[in-house]
């Protein structure tokens, strides 16, 4: 299906809005910013709006040759667009969040965003092995800036620290991708999903991917980076982490480990269980004793991501459905709670919970929106969180019920840690003056908050709006991890058929028989 | 013997020899002061020398054509190429040299000395020699002219001491490195019987006597030397610290062009018959060069030391391509030596660039805290280098990392390869404190001299070629690396 070239020009619009930027002044800058990413956008609505669902696998792609064995070649799949969607709807939202709160060197921030974005982008639609390494590894150099330049106090231990994790684990997987290249002769992703790798290299080469999106997601114990980069990004940059470059982990196990080395994913889906039930367990606890809230949303956030990857290690439909969705839930709960804290941190610039107090009372409307992302985090019916994480969870039920039991706790470790923030920071008595001064949200914030608000609500009332597109990819990837299935331990066995249902009323002796037990009562 | 086909085949060479024999003349006659002309002049010789080199370079050249006298002397492609980038590192360098010491700040009197242009030229003669010798007499010639420029180089601020100790030093252990050479090739000489590349290979076919293998480590152990490599590394911080930075810049590039291209010949043309020999020391070289040079630079302050270490770091990549032992990796490693120059040149280009308006330069990391409110086009060049170094896309340093280890992938050489490209992550985390110093620190705003144009259009031109940019230049340089490393190989 080649046609107009819609991908390419969704990274060209912010391209050429982050080198506007890069040389505007600081209002000029925010509005191009806000112009260019609400124009990529529409681009996004368009690109929904054009997919066929039921369609070809692959949409919209583009080819060509480029040099040197690189080939521009993008497409995406349902779930390529519905993380596409997730970060174009993400991105103005960022720069509305930043308005104000960024005051120094606004240009070069705006640009390293809008930067950000054409990575995003190009990672989820490149179809080429190393066009996708490229988006995936230059992202470090914009975010790298964003948390080192605009960042809090211990900024440059965070942007250290998620640098060499984040490339440490990168570069493991740039070995393996050129051992598949050689060894397959393409670098052609949608061939490679189908190429059947030597069972005993698919074990080297899960390991490789494994240690980069291990980082990426992150999981226990490689999350270490994460809370420490999320405290010190400026708001937005929590917002983009959070929301869009940790999905950057679960999209690879996706597109790469599962259909790419079935078998190695299946040897090593207990590996990623016990990693996954030691994350919901251990981070929501610490997560439980934070005094800092954007450290606490950090580490739900690693809980939340490890019942993603349960969901896809389940090997099945209702697995894989509920991870996507918890990847997409999970985009906008915590970009929202970040939001959240950011709407008072710019009032009040602490982070400390203690700081608050009876928010509810003086900032109504503040209260309502942070209570509906709390219990869409928490996964109350309603909102997108408890789709995602019940699908999530009846798929890994069917895998292993014990992966199940553990990970379920975490909803409930989860209900307590939100429920214990939203407490101490909205209701309560007013303790401190100055918080208790603040004013409600601007029409600014409201224009940011409400937006993720609907869709929250949406993807909790109607999922098969999100879920439609996905589900064709899902049911391919499905098929392809069949053969590869781990055994599971809840899978009932059929037994010997009984003559007849052990409530069965019999009609000759049975008769009497109960009729004698009524008789001795 | 034709002369005539000789003298055509080391055209360059001769022209760059005779310009620089009349620029001395001019410089010994005109004074100090011509030495504005005589660099001038200098760089439009090497500029037409490389000009001589482009039909060849199009349309490759190889086989028994390319040998001149006898057989001493062989310019091939691979020789081109080579040539075509040690010249375009020397213009680099001729280029930046006169505003740094035409400066208060030198500490020269006079400003610039005529010799320096010179130098260079001679240099660069020695340079060219090196990466065509087709014998081992040649192939000292060139080592040693070349070695000789450099060491008067190294200290040719005769009032600053650091200058005279970097030349000192840059003497005694290259002079020391000379030897181990010369013993190596003796060594060589007394097991094969000959001098020239073909008899020494012819030599050493079959079993590898103890005496012949402690001649091939020698000579690698000589060439490493050269190429500042691990082991050997040892001159090359205090060298580059102390030698002024317009000579540290045309040491870290053109040299490790002609040794590493003279190193890459002497394994295959000499050693190609016993690879098994020579391949587990170039690993070892190129894998500890990669961890000593990342580890060396961690805690350096200055920043001439810190690039010195980078040097060190890059060679053990280089190298990577050279352990590989085929065809594809003498291609990769070709392409990332011209992005090296580029890299370390545009490094160099903006570190001459920290004045302040006296026109001392500013050497440590407290003196470039800031600098990208200060100074921002210095700060976002400097950037673009350090992101390029550590090999992070969409940068053009990433491509000459992806095709050397794509090369030693596809070569089967999969374990090393894993443990280099971890090896560079520790590297990684010095580039980018440059990046923090510049970007994340509290401005000191001491960097406030102006610079030239010369070193403008030098860092604008570096910056895009290392830039997302670059890659327009890719399918070009990879067909020039191939048909260089095809002429390589075709010669064996």
């Amino acid at each position: 299906m080649e046609g107009f070239p819609i991908l390419s020009l969704m990274m060209l619009v912010p391209l050429a809005g982050a080198l506007v930027c890069l040389v505007a002044g600081a209002a000029t800058a925010r509005w191009i910013a806000l112009g260019t990413t609400l124009v990529t956008f529409v681009l996004g609505v368009l690109l929904w709006s054009n997919f066929q669902t039921g369609g070809a696998q692959w949409q919209f792609t583009e080819r060509a040759e480029l040099f040197a064995g690189f080939s521009w070649a993008l497409g995406i799949d349902g779930i390529a667009l519905m993380l596409i969607m997730l970060s174009v709807f993400l991105m103005p939202i960022c720069i509305l969040a930043s308005w104000d709160a960024i005051q120094k060197r606004v240009g070069e921030y705006m640009a390293a965003f809008l930067l950000m974005e054409v990575l995003m982008i190009g990672t989820f639609s490149a179809q080429d092995l190393f066009l996708f390494y490229i988006f995936f590894e230059a992202g470090l150099i914009p975010m790298y800036l964003i948390i080192g330049v605009w960042g809090g106090d211990n900024r440059i231990y965070a942007s250290y620290k998620f640098f060499l994790y984040t490339l440490l684990g990168s570069v493991l997987m740039l070995i393996a991708m050129f051992w598949m290249v050689a060894e397959a002769g393409t670098s052609d992703i949608p061939t490679l999903m189908q190429y059947d790798f030597p069972p005993g290299a698919q074990t080297w080469l899960w390991l490789a991917f494994f240690a980069s999106f291990a980082v990426k997601v992150p999981m226990w114990p490689f999350h270490t980076w994460l809370p420490d980069a999320h405290v010190q990004a400026p708001t937005a940059g929590s917002v983009i982490l959070a929301g869009v470059l940790l999905k950057l982990g679960t999209y690879g196990f996706v597109r790469f480990s599962l259909p790419m080395f079935p078998e190695a994913s299946a040897q090593f889906a207990w590996l990623v269980f016990a990693l996954s039930m030691i994350a919901v367990v251990y981070t929501s606890l610490v997560a439980l004793v934070q005094s800092d809230m954007k450290k606490l949303i950090a580490y739900s956030s690693v809980a939340h991501m490890a019942i993603v990857t349960v969901g896809l290690f389940a090997f099945n439909v209702q697995g894989l459905e509920g991870a996507m969705i918890v990847m997409l839930s999970h985009g906008l709960v915590s970009a929202a709670l970040f939001l959240c804290v950011g709407v008072i941190y710019d009032r009040l610039h602490t982070r400390e919970i203690a700081r608050y107090g009876g928010l509810a009372i003086n900032m109504p409307y503040y209260a309502l929106f942070f209570l509906l992302f709390t219990m869409a985090s928490i996964g109350l019916p309603g909102t997108s969180g408890f789709v995602g994480e019940f699908l999530a969870l009846a798929g890994i039920y069917q895998a292993s019920s014990l992966v199940a039991l553990v990970a379920t706790t975490g909803i409930i470790l989860g209900a307590a840690y939100m429920l214990y923030l939203y407490r101490r920071v909205a209701f309560g008595g007013q303790v401190n003056e100055d918080a208790a001064a603040m004013r409600d949200i601007s029409v600014r914030e409201w224009a940011f908050l409400a937006p993720i608000a609907a869709s929250v609500l949406w993807m909790g009332v109607y999922p098969e709006s999100f879920l439609a597109p996905m589900r064709a990819d899902i049911a391919v990837l499905d098929a392809r991890l069949a053969a590869a299935a781990p055994a599971s331990d809840s899978a009932l066995t059929a037994g010997a058929p009984r003559a007849e249902a052990a409530n069965a009323l019999s009609h000759e002796n049975g008769a009497n028989h109960s009729s004698a037990e009524e008789g001795a009562h | 013997m034709d002369f005539a086909h000789s003298f055509a085949l080391i055209a360059p060479e001769l022209l760059l020899s005779v310009a620089g024999l009349a620029l001395l003349l001019v410089g010994a006659w005109g004074g100090d002061k011509s030495a504005r002309l005589v660099a001038i002049a200098a760089a439009a010789a090497l500029f037409g020398a490389g000009f001589m080199l482009v039909p060849g370079l199009h349309f490759g050249v190889d086989g028994p054509a390319t040998l001149a006298f006898g057989g001493l002397i062989k310019v091939d492609s691979f020789a081109l190429f080579a040539k075509a980038l040690i010249y375009l590192a020397a213009i680099g360098a001729l280029m930046v040299a006169p505003a740094f010491f035409n400066s208060e700040a030198a500490g020269t009197e006079r400003g610039m000395r005529a010799e320096y242009p010179v130098l260079v030229l001679f240099a660069a003669v020695g340079m060219g020699i090196m990466v065509s010798a087709n014998d081992f007499m040649t192939l000292y010639l060139g080592l040693e002219l070349n070695s000789l420029s450099a060491y008067v180089l190294a200290a040719i601020l005769r009032r600053d001491t650091r200058s005279g100790e970097a030349g000192l030093k840059y003497f005694v252990l290259g002079a020391l490195a000379s030897g181990i050479l010369l013993y190596g090739m003796s060594l060589l000489y007394g097991f094969t019987g000959g001098t020239a590349f073909t008899a020494v290979r012819a030599g050493l076919t079959g079993e590898l006597g103890t005496g012949a293998l402690f001649g091939v480590i020698f000579v690698l152990s000589g060439l490493a030397f050269k190429i500042s490599a691990v082991p050997f590394h040892m001159w090359t911080p205090d060298v580059y610290e102390g030698a002024p930075t317009p000579v540290t810049a045309f040491f870290a590039t053109a040299p490790k062009v002609a040794a590493v291209a003279l190193t890459a010949r002497v394994v295959f043309e000499v050693f190609g018959a016993q690879v098994d020999a020579w391949q587990q020391i170039v690993m070892f070289t190129a894998l500890a060069s990669i961890i000593f040079g990342a580890l060396g630079a961690i805690g350096q302050e200055n920043l001439k030391r810190l690039l010195a270490y980078s040097s060190i770091n890059n060679v053990g990549f280089i190298l990577l391509g050279l352990a590989v032992a085929n065809e594809a990796g003498v291609s990769a490693m070709l392409v990332y030596l011209f992005i090296y120059v580029a890299m370390s040149l545009g490094s160099f280009v903006a570190l001459l660039m920290l004045r302040d308006e006296n026109g001392a330069l500013f050497e440590t990391f407290a003196d470039i805290r800031g600098l990208s409110v200060t100074r921002p086009l210095i700060a976002w060049a400097l950037l673009v280098f350090m992101f390029s170094l550590a090999g992070i896309p969409p940068l053009l340093g990433f491509y000459s990392k992806f095709v050397v280890f794509q090369a030693t992938i596809e070569a089967g050489l999969v374990a090393f390869g894993a443990i280099a490209i971890a090896a560079s992550v520790i590297g990684a985390f010095y580039y980018i404190k440059f990046v923090k110093v510049m970007f994340f620190d509290e401005p000191v705003d001491v960097v406030t001299g102006k610079s030239g144009a010369a070193h403008w259009v030098l860092l604008g031109l570096t910056a895009a070629i290392v830039s997302p940019l670059g890659y327009l230049l890719t399918p070009s340089l990879t067909d020039l690396a191939d048909k260089a490393a095809a002429s390589l190989f075709l010669a064996v």
